[in-house]
């Protein structure tokens, strides 16, 4: 090849580079080959407790959920995980169908009309629809009510992501559980209102007259939801939503220490237009076969450039198809399932733990409903109890509320999903009562 | 039952939806009844029925396999998809990534139970600085696009901290990325294009003419999207520092510089690597991503947290790595700690090759490309006669025939071939930006150009024939703006509730 190019030495390739900097001495380890690099790789995995190792009752926004082998074959296959984004469609048409299937059952799961073929995570989406509403209001209205009860983390990541805007985001020190104060803050210069529903603690919240009052002050509901909730609960559709945004990782996605995620990204159609990311359409080719493909990609960055709705490009497309093959392999019963599942032994865990002496589940709001978690308090710092959990009784315990929330210092947040048998749970419940004696 | 053709059992018709295939109560979900007494489900708060399909458990995965079938991938065929670096992704790493003490830890376990993984997130910064010659990295933007974000936001919070809030426009090469200008919207700037000269650099005299107090910085893709190495780095660089500004770096193409070249050292003051290009983490179809973020002292505090850092001593609980928020951090960008499973695949890629290997990726990469360039330049004009890096330009026209470069495109596709990128950069008309990478043999490589050859004497001899094509893909030509038109964007379309 050298030769065809008539040089002697492939560095000849390089003399635009400056040579002050041409071929740097780098300081890395040396190369290992493949079977001692799989023993490195899997020597450094061995040095984590997981989930799998450890009975893990942590939620707070990622959750354990049992992942069906059908899921991992399929997004193991090559030709899905080595392609490209799909815009070559003639030669994409299995990506772009599963993301045309994925749309569709997304928009059935949250009552919506649109979904985009994904953001990086939740907490992207929800700063994604944020956006959305303060551009819809076109600079008229620049606050957005954040409910306190959101994921402090997605709180926190519309805040980074609003910096380069006259925005101000309001409501996140209202008083966690009361939606009428939180409603009070509406008026002609809020964009939105968002809760998350059922909120970081795990419970429903009351969204009765919600987004009536909502799209009177002229403003849009943006709800942060569940999907495994959403197999057997309200949608966000069915109480008034304009945009929906979750995150999908309970859907066929392994917990891999956050991330990859998937962000779900759904609203109503009048709004398709100002929505950010693909969208995946229907179509024909030439001679009436049906067909799919990317497009009003005259959203998208590389068409509209500096007045695009968003600059994403790379969005979590293999975790919506496996989200998609995780929905497909479920179906509505095995989704029903699942959600019922969690519910019963949340509910199980919760009221074996209230009997324990000294500990009071969800103590802010005993009597509102919950999902899959709910919050104890202890009485000693949650830090401590889980400590033990771990180290006596090999479960990853529940979230420590305290750093998040003033005033809810050791209240601890736990999760219980399908994972966890009776018998995980009752270890819990025994190991709760002995550590906080 | 439908016919199917025995190669590949591509259906003719296409596959049906996992609707069509669905029939109520055929969901097979495997899961075990209630081990727990039944609690009471609050009825108020119960949904109707959803209609989601239910398919038997071979139908979900026929469904799947057929839809593979009718998807290109790297594993299928060569892929030269300009500014992507479709390079070959390793199996291995897959099957690292899938580890349990990887795949099922939880983000918010306590420091001293995921040691493993904060090491590895600690040791992939530390090489990242290496190769980049940077002080810092943050790994936790999801993509490219978002590692852009993030470092805009940090040079605003920079200029504000400095009292220099009139810095409000941001330079960006006519060649650049969409998502350039896109993410300078984002964070509050405005856009200032500069022109490209006639040889594929950016005009020095243009950009001399733009730098003032009201710049804030420099987007520089080098090599930029021509896939050419931009000559007067050293004197655009001192234009924009001179003029108080940043140099951004858009790491798309670091492909080309890995062990070559470290942008820090051509004074980049931040750059996004994009660790699904350079370091062989698979694109999923559009993801997953990464793009960590590079930078010098200037900025390193804003970058977002957490990252993580190694402690000079192991105390009392064995924790040696540990989290940390750089002190005038502009926040997080996501959830957790970033794509975290592509983190391990890059890990385990740089660990695979070592200094020389990366060096000796890029070095192929380079070559691969300059040897298309050169036994294609005499079928396809060449924009700029000049030696390329990993990728370079055609214009997709042949004298004598009014095919375009869409034509030529879709005609790649029957020689079982992906198509280049088209269109893009944009100031080359009819533009085919092509990018073998490393991973490709010189066999691939001259069938490619054998395609080439053949398409072009096609285009003059029976120009239908590319006007048409694809001829052998599961669908023809597909009408986009039917799609646009007729928007179809989900199965059941039914009115949401609300919804006139």
């Amino acid at each position: 090849m050298l030769d065809t190019l008539k040089l002697d030495r492939m560095e000849e390739l390089f003399t635009d580079v400056p040579e002050r900097v041409r071929f740097p001495d780098l300081q890395l380890p040396a190369p290992l080959a493949e079977m001692d690099l799989a023993v490195h790789m899997r020597q450094l995995a061995d040095r984590n407790v997981n989930a799998a190792s450890h009975e893990c009752f942590l939620g707070a926004g990622a959750y354990h959920h049992y992942i069906p082998a059908t899921v991992d074959y399929v997004i193991g296959r090559g030709e899905f995980f080595t392609s490209y984004t799909p815009y070559q469609a003639e030669a994409s048409q299995g990506m772009l169908q599963a993301m045309f299937e994925y749309q569709s059952m997304i928009c059935q799961l949250t009552g919506m009309d649109v979904t985009n073929a994904s953001h990086y995570d939740g907490a992207t989406s929800l700063a994604e629809a944020v956006r959305v509403a303060l551009n819809l209001a076109s600079n008229k209205r620049q606050k957005v009510i954040l409910s306190p009860a959101i994921n402090p983390r997605y709180r926190d990541t519309v805040r980074t992501y609003l910096q380069g805007t006259e925005s101000s985001l309001i409501g996140e020190s209202a008083s966690v559980r009361d939606m009428t104060s939180l409603l009070a803050l509406l008026d002609d210069e809020v964009a939105a209102l968002v809760i998350q529903n059922p909120n970081f603690f795990g419970q429903f919240e009351n969204v009765a007259g919600l987004a009536d009052a909502v799209h009177e002050a002229g403003a849009l509901l943006i709800v942060v939801a569940d999907p495994i909730a959403l197999g057997r609960f309200q949608s966000p559709g069915d109480y008034g939503a304009d945009v929906v945004v979750a995150d999908g990782q309970a859907l066929g996605i392994p917990l891999t220490f956050g991330g990859p995620y998937l962000g779900i990204f759904a609203t109503r159609k009048k709004y398709v237009h100002h929505m950010p990311g693909r969208l995946v359409g229907e179509t024909e080719d030439s001679s009436g076969r049906r067909g799919y493909v990317l497009t009003l990609a005259a959203r998208e960055q590389h068409i509209r450039r500096a007045r695009a709705t968003s600059n994403i490009c790379t969005n979590a497309g293999l975790m919506a198809l496996a989200a998609a093959t995780y929905l497909a392999t479920l179906g509505e019963t095995g989704l029903r399932q699942v959600a019922e599942l969690c519910y019963h032994k949340s509910h199980y865990a919760a009221d074996r733990i209230a009997k324990i002496a000294g500990l009071e589940v969800n103590p802010q709001a005993p009597n509102q409903p919950f999902f899959k978690e709910f919050s104890v308090l202890l009485p000693g710092p949650v830090e401590e109890v889980n400590r033990i959990l771990l180290e006596e009784y090999g479960i990853i315990g529940g979230f420590d509320l305290g750093p998040d929330y003033p005033g809810l210092e050791r209240h601890m947040l736990i999760a219980v999903t399908e994972m966890k048998t009776r018998a995980a749970i009752d270890l819990l419940v025994d190991a709760l009562a002995r550590a906080t004696q | 039952m439908k016919s199917r053709t025995a190669a590949g059992a591509m259906p003719e018709r296409g596959e049906s939806t996992l609707y069509e295939l669905s029939a109520a109560g055929r969901g097979g979900s495997g899961l075990p009844a209630p081990d727990v007494p039944e609690a009471e489900l609050p009825a108020e708060l119960l949904r109707d029925e959803i209609g989601l399909p239910e398919l038997s458990e071979l139908d979900v995965v026929r469904h799947f396999v057929r839809l593979s079938q009718r998807n290109f991938g790297v594993d299928t065929g060569f892929y030269p998809l300009g500014s992507c670096t479709m390079k070959y992704n390793p199996r291995i790493n897959e099957v690292c990534a899938r580890l349990e003490g990887f795949a099922q830890a939880h983000p918010l376990q306590p420091q001293e139970t995921v040691q493993g993984n904060l090491e590895l997130v600690f040791n992939l910064q530390e090489w990242l600085k290496e190769i980049g010659g940077f002080t810092d990295v943050s790994l936790q933007p999801t993509a490219g696009a978002q590692g852009e974000l993030t470092a805009l936001l940090m040079m605003r919070a920079y200029f504000r901290d400095r009292g220099e809030t009139g810095r409000n426009q941001v330079l960006i090469p006519d060649s650049a990325h969409g998502t350039n200008p896109a993410s300078t919207t984002m964070a509050g700037f405005e856009v200032l294009e500069i022109p490209s000269d006639k040889n594929g650099d950016l005009d020095p005299g243009a950009l001399a003419a733009a730098c003032d107090d009201s710049v804030a910085g420099l987007m520089l893709t080098n090599p930029n999207t021509l896939g050419l190495f931009e000559r007067d780095i050293d004197e655009v660089v001192r234009l924009v520092h001179g003029c108080g500004g940043l140099v951004y770096g858009d790491g798309a193409n670091m492909n080309a510089l890995a062990g070559v070249a470290r942008p820090g050292d051509l004074g980049i003051d931040i750059m996004h690597f994009n660790l699904h290009k350079t370091f062989a983490t698979p694109h999923g179809g559009g993801g997953p991503g990464s793009g960590p973020l590079g930078s010098n002292a200037k900025l390193a505090d804003y970058l977002p947290g957490p990252s993580v850092r190694k402690e000079g001593v192991v105390d009392d609980s064995g924790i040696r790595f540990t989290l940390f928020t750089p002190q005038k951090s502009i926040g997080r960008m996501s959830s957790n700690f970033g794509s975290f499973g592509v983190f391990v695949r890059a890990y385990a890629y740089i660990l695979q090759h070592g200094a020389e290997g990366l060096r000796a990726n890029s070095q192929h990469a380079v070559l691969n490309a300059n040897y298309l360039r050169v036994r294609l330049r005499d079928i396809y004009p060449l924009p700029y006669e000049r030696s390329c890096m990993h990728e370079f330009v055609l214009e997709g026209k042949i004298e004598g025939s009014d095919v375009r470069a869409m034509d030529i495109s879709k005609r790649l596709l029957d020689f079982g071939f992906h198509p280049p990128i088209s269109y893009f950069p944009l100031i080359v008309p009819e533009a085919l930006l092509i990018e073998p990478t490393e991973t490709e043999s010189k066999q691939t490589l001259d069938a490619f150009v054998e395609a080439m050859i053949t398409i072009a004497k096609e285009a003059v001899d029976t120009p239908e024939q590319l006007h048409t094509a694809p001829h052998a893909m599961p669908v023809g030509r597909l009408d986009e703006v039917r799609a646009a038109r007729k928007l179809k964007l989900r199965e059941n379309s039914q009115p949401s509730k609300g919804e006139p």
